[in-house]
């Protein structure tokens, strides 16, 4: 045997491989998240910061204790929880309970996705299944806002509410977001206003600019596919322009529908999850298209305000039908 | 003539590294004869060849040592003077042990050719041109190493509208068409005319990357002072467009039904180094005796284009090119896409082999492999417009009759998909284990049945 033959490996073909991996895919989804983690403290102050840190602690230690994917605490290397963690936090009030956002976060990765068998496997997006949760088990909490009141030192009472003693303060200071303002008093915010985020609302919906930015750059990048927001966000303008148009007193015009609420966060963040998108080209038109349907549908005519957490729920679940009915004619069958 | 773009494609495909750079313009060196050739007697896709001498005899380089097993099957020719040693079985690039004739060279001879040219082929019929092919051992010299006369002769109620010439060289590292096309235009555009001269098309297309544009201006230059219906199409450079089915969409705009060949679209599409041994043969009565290879890698001392005598140990050729480097940790017959690994340096340079890639463990990295995330990518990279990520879990849970149903059997493993998927599945090697399966299982079906 000649020296050579101890180095040499063998395996199949290819032999060359992309420089996308799975991790840096994540990461880097978690860096573009970076500035609307920072625009939450910079409108809502420390205890944005609390909400953020408590949502990242429960899915992270969830993911470290009940993950059965290999070694222990490997499935936290890919950074799928840590973005499950922040997208969960960006979709709850700032002055939640930090105790309630812990274990939105357990329920979020937990039976948002561990059950299902981990990454990849999950049929809805984790962060909304926690917030679904929430929603269902605190929605006095979770639909108290506190205007941005741009002290970055302030630490809200509510925060710190001890667990199953205290629901939330109702002492807190709170504003009512702009989606409800128009939804119950048909009071429109000023456009500047939602453009750069000085509205009330969770800790995401508030820069609208941001998350343009953040689309833009995901595209870019092909982090996610474009067809999504833009599917998303042409249904909206489209459907509820038609509405704005024949009465725009009592309706809401496209260009607040689309800055307003979650609307943003949602498109850009939650409906392009990989895991729970459809794969097929025709089948991301048909789930975008569904998804602004439904928002616009529950915004005007439900009993919430916003309808982005549901409308994304209710198109994950159509993801796998869409991609049996959407399936790509193989080359040599046309 | 620098940047030629070219929007001509198929749709979908990959861009990895190139790394032409090695070699792309390295002259194509003779390698130096050495003292053994090992001769497998299969080196084409079809029967293997049947031997015509024995132990102990003496051969003359160029003279005929076995014959055509059959009409997919080619003959073979001695790459030197010298002595038959004897008919035992090697190793060969498979990886299977299989029978082959070893020549001991002749030390004293000067290894010049003695050799007749054929009757010329314009004076020829089709039947014999078609057989004359067969007998100088011309196989496609892309890699597939298919009977080049088998395509040649076009069956009875076919006809053949289109000459397609591949030039296309879509894998990475590789340059043996390029370096052909730049130095031997005149053989290949003299072999172009001999099959026209049989073929009759309408049109020949030479489909060039334009990644090549030395070859493209070559090719062009001496196309044009011939009357011959042809055309050099520059084309997208992307993987696989190298791919038969690929080059015909990218050149006609239509697509191979599946199951069916190019020859049912009315096209012969032919690798473009294959054409210039058409030549050498018709006009010298030099077989396929030697032929183009790229020694290149991260991991060779000294990349290199060389001609070099069929049955030649890689052992040597890498040895010519100044060894391997310390950090070498994979060696690879072809190209790294859909090349074939090799164990050891002890197997013979056949009439398939396109290049020697000797490659580091910084291009071979072992990657962890994570779930399917369902990003696409696979799906946007696959020439057949497969679902390469659904496919990928059905071989896993063994659902190998869904993964049929899927269209498993459309796949031709180029690799674009393992390529791409960012959680290092190894998607195209677990299709190529379902094949093999289904295929073993449908034979003990096949002869329950019988």
């Amino acid at each position: 045997m000649r020296p050579e033959t101890k180095r040499i490996t063998v395996s199949t073909s290819p032999y060359l491989h992309g420089s996308d991996t799975t991790p840096r895919i994540m990461w880097e989804v978690v860096i573009s998240l970076m500035p609307m983690v920072g625009a939450a403290y910079y409108f809502f102050g420390l205890g944005a910061l609390g909400v953020i840190a408590a949502t990242i602690a429960g899915c992270v230690s969830t993911e470290y204790v009940f993950s059965t994917s290999g070694s222990k605490g490997a499935s936290l290397k890919d950074g799928s929880a840590l973005i499950t963690g922040i997208l969960l936090a960006l979709c709850l009030p700032p002055g939640f309970p930090l105790w309630m956002a812990f274990l939105g976060s357990v329920v979020a990765i937990g039976m948002g996705k561990l059950i299902w068998g981990g990454l990849g496997q999950n049929v809805f997006n984790p962060a909304l299944l926690g917030r679904a949760f929430l929603q269902a088990a605190f929605p006095s909490a979770i639909t108290t806002w506190s205007a941005p009141d741009g002290q970055y030192l302030s630490f809200r009472g509510t925060n710190a509410a001890l667990p199953f003693f205290q629901g939330h303060n109702v002492d807190a200071v709170s504003s009512a977001t702009p989606l409800a303002q128009m939804k119950f008093e048909k009071l429109a915010t000023d456009y500047t206003d939602l453009l750069w985020g000085n509205v009330g609302g969770s800790l995401g919906e508030t820069s609208a600019i941001l998350f343009l930015l953040a689309g833009l750059y995901l595209v870019w990048r092909k982090l996610i596919n474009w067809r999504i927001p833009l599917s998303i966000l042409l249904t909206v303008i489209v459907f509820s322009g038609i509405f704005w148009l024949m009465d725009s007193k009592a309706y809401p015009s496209p260009l607040f529908m689309v800055l307003s609420g979650g609307l943003l966060l949602g498109t850009v963040y939650m409906a392009t999850d990989l895991v729970t998108s459809p794969i097929t080209p025709r089948g991301l038109w048909i789930y975008g298209f569904g998804i602004g349907f439904f928002v616009v549908l529950i915004r005007l005519w439900g009993g919430l305000p916003e309808g982005v957490m549901y409308a994304v729920l209710l198109m994950n679940s159509c993801t796998p039908i869409i991609n049996r009915f959407t399936k790509i004619k193989p080359y040599g069958y046309k | 003539m620098l940047g030629i773009d070219s929007n001509m494609t198929f749709s979908h495909g990959i861009h990895p590294e190139e790394y032409k750079e090695f070699t792309s313009s390295c002259p194509i060196e003779r390698m130096p004869f050495v003292e053994e050739y090992v001769l497998p007697l299969s080196q084409h896709i079809g029967a293997p060849c049947k031997p015509i001498v024995k132990k102990g005899d003496v051969v003359k380089r160029g003279q005929m040592i076995a014959e055509a097993g059959g009409f997919v099957s080619v003959a073979m020719h001695a790459p030197v003077d010298g002595v038959v040693t004897g008919i035992e079985l090697t190793e060969t690039p498979s990886g299977q042990m299989a029978p082959a004739i070893r020549i001991r060279t002749d030390a004293f001879s000067t290894q010049q050719f003695h050799l007749t040219p054929p009757k010329a082929p314009e004076e020829m019929t089709v039947k014999e041109f078609v057989s004359s092919v067969q007998q100088a051992g011309i196989v496609g010299l892309g890699g597939a190493a298919f009977p080049a006369h088998v395509k040649f002769a076009i069956p009875e109620g076919k006809t053949c509208r289109y000459i397609m010439l591949n030039g296309c060289e879509c894998e990475p590292f590789l340059t043996s068409d390029h370096r052909t096309m730049v130095e031997q235009a005149d053989a290949i555009v003299d072999g172009i005319a001999i099959l026209q001269h049989h073929i009759r098309a309408e049109k020949i297309f030479i489909g060039i990357e334009a990644n090549k544009p030395d070859a493209i201006a070559e090719m062009t230059r001496k196309i044009a002072a011939t009357a011959l219906p042809a055309e050099v199409v520059s084309l997208k450079v992307k993987y696989p467009q190298g791919a038969e089915k690929m080059l015909l969409t990218a050149i006609l705009g239509k697509e191979v039904p599946s199951g069916k060949l190019p020859l049912d679209m009315e096209a012969l599409v032919s690798n473009i180094s294959t054409i210039a041994a058409l030549s050498h043969w018709f006009r010298k009565g030099i077989p396929l005796v030697e032929r183009v290879v790229t020694v290149t890698g991260t991991a060779i001392n000294r990349p290199s284009n060389l001609l070099v005598p069929i049955g030649t140990s890689m052992r040597e050729v890498v040895d010519f090119c100044g060894g391997l480097k310390d950090d070498a940790c994979r060696i690879l017959l072809g190209g790294p896409m859909m090349g074939m690994v090799q164990k050891s340096l002890n197997i013979p340079v056949v009439k398939g082999t396109s290049g020697i890639l000797i490659l580091t463990d910084k291009e071979v990295r072992s990657l962890d492999e994570y779930s399917c995330i369902r990003c696409g990518k696979c799906v946007d990279a696959c020439p057949i417009h497969l679902n390469p990520s659904l496919l990928g879990l059905l071989a896993k849970k063994g659902l190998w009759e869904e993964m049929e149903e899927n269209h498993l059997f459309d796949c031709f493993e180029c690799g674009s998909c393992s390529f791409v998927c960012p959680s290092a599945i190894p998607l195209v090697q677990s299709f190529r284990v379902s094949k093999g399966l289904l295929r073993e299982r449908m034979a003990r079906e096949k002869a329950k049945a019988a």
